[in-house]
């Protein structure tokens, strides 16, 4: 069985499967890693990979026009409850609503909603890009082998805002408070990018790997 | 908290690194793969290439050492020199960079950082400027290396990338590129407090209290710096606990 890494036509997907190759290498596993956009091999898959780069809303197009990829990715997540793990904007997806450029529809995995970072009057850069240290909010077994305020490497202007406060493993501070890490059953999203978190990161990829939902 | 970023730089020509004294007397220093990886282990936290001489020859060499590395290194990476086109931007993000620094194109061609912020997202296009002061309080553009004047006043400049979309500036100040009297500190604060996105300041270290001044005085979000690191002066790690002494958050 498989790891695929969805392919959407967003931003540099070979990162993040160079990252699980070597993640896997790291523990050992025999896992195989596909990039693929085929709703079929998805369909098949044992774990996969929401990657995400750009707008929320060209990512959300992105997933719309490849015939199938929608319902495909309802069904595994919410019907086979297979793990999914969304990055950045991957993990921004599973909010109803995002407010990049304007208003778009997103998965609805989690209620909650995507809006700008408050920049506390231009007093802090945007985007929010570099390391910055992340704050568990709850035992967690994707986090297993991590110290708390682990850093791990940002690069977003939008942040998930969610009342499903359960939902929330990990938050960290730019200016206020930022959810960057949410999981729910089989659902895990970071908005950070372990596939460039160096040691860190792969730690992430390897708990990914080894999960058992 | 945000932790200020150390980027160390690699001059790369014909897939060998290399680094120019004001861009000449190159002197020909490694494999830029095993490099990568030295910064990496030692701690930085982004890396950047720079194709010095890539407006005038062959780019296939620059993506098979994109490839290499990011399949070896687990952090940012950054490609700039000779990108001209949205299909070189293309080819150097399937090929393995995170992010992609536009130097001359972006004077030539406005479209290019707009067109290609939108298609590829504002988080991996750095506009890469060089500047050089004409007079107090005034910089200019330069492009080709540094080779070419153009007129344009550097701080209108960069805020009009900001608003075409760029999603950071690489700031490199011509006077003191190679001179290791450190940053142009006016440049590098005036730049960072017009514009929203973050600076990086590049140009002139010589040693770690420049880059501390480079944060400090200059409010960069983060320091590249080349020779110090590349020769074996200091570590990337050593440069962190400098900084870290001086108070400026840092990972470590």
């Amino acid at each position: 069985m498989s790891i695929t890494v969805i392919d959407y036509g967003s931003g540099n997907l070979k990162s993040a499967a160079k990252a699980l190759e070597a993640a896997a290498n790291n523990i050992n596993s025999d896992s195989k890693i596909i990039v693929t956009s085929d709703p079929a091999i998805i369909k098949e898959s044992k774990k996969i990979i929401l990657p995400g780069q750009g707008s929320f809303r060209d990512c959300y197009l992105g997933v719309k026009k490849i015939p199938g990829l929608e319902d495909t990715l309802n069904e595994f997540v919410l019907v086979k409850k297979k793990p999914i793990f969304g990055i950045c904007v991957g993990m921004q997806l599973f909010a109803k609503i995002g407010y990049e450029s304007q208003e778009t529809k997103g998965f609805g995995w989690i209620n909650g909603s995507v809006r700008k970072i408050n920049n506390i009057n231009k007093t802090l850069k945007l985007p929010h890009m570099g390391w910055n240290q992340i704050e568990f909010k709850k035992d967690f077994t994707l986090f297993s082998g991590l110290e708390n305020k682990s850093h791990m490497y940002f690069v977003h202007s939008y942040e998930l805002i969610t009342t499903q406060k359960d939902c929330i493993v990990a938050t960290t501070n730019y200016g206020n408070s930022i959810i960057v890490a949410v999981a729910k059953e089989n659902i895990f999203g970071t908005q950070f990018h372990p596939e460039k978190s160096q040691k860190n990161g792969l730690i992430i990829l390897e708990n990914f790997l080894k999960w058992e939902v | 908290m945000l932790k200020k970023r150390i980027i160390p730089c690699l001059d790369v020509k014909n897939g060998r690194v290399v680094k120019g004294i004001n861009f000449v007397n190159l002197v020909d220093a490694g494999d830029p793969v095993e490099q990568a990886k030295i910064y990496d282990e030692q701690g930085a936290d982004e890396l950047c290439f720079l194709d010095i001489t890539a407006s005038n020859e062959n780019r296939n060499i620059i993506l098979d050492t994109v490839k290499k590395t990011a399949e070896k290194c687990f952090i940012p990476l950054t490609v700039g020199g000779g990108v001209r086109t949205l299909e070189d931007i293309r080819n150097l993000l399937l090929a393995g960079a995170d992010k992609v620094s536009i130097n001359t194109a972006a004077v030539n061609n406005k479209n290019l950082v707009k067109e290609s912020s939108e298609k590829f997202g504002s988080q991996c296009i750095v506009v890469a400027v060089d500047a050089k002061k004409i007079s107090e309080n005034k910089w200019e553009i330069f492009t080709h290396g540094g080779r070419k004047s153009t007129g344009i006043d550097a701080l209108k400049f960069v805020e009009k990338m900001e608003s075409l979309g760029a999603g950071e500036i690489l700031l490199t100040s011509m006077d003191r590129d190679g001179t290791k009297k450190g940053y142009d500190l006016d440049l590098t604060k005036k730049v960072s407090n017009l514009v929203n996105i973050p600076v990086i300041a590049s140009g002139g270290v010589g040693n770690l209290e420049h880059l501390h001044q480079g944060i400090k005085i200059g409010k960069a979000s983060a320091v590249l710096a080349a020779s110090i690191f590349h020769f074996g002066e200091h570590t990337i790690l050593e440069a962190k606990q400098y900084l870290d002494s001086k108070g400026i958050p840092v990972r470590i």
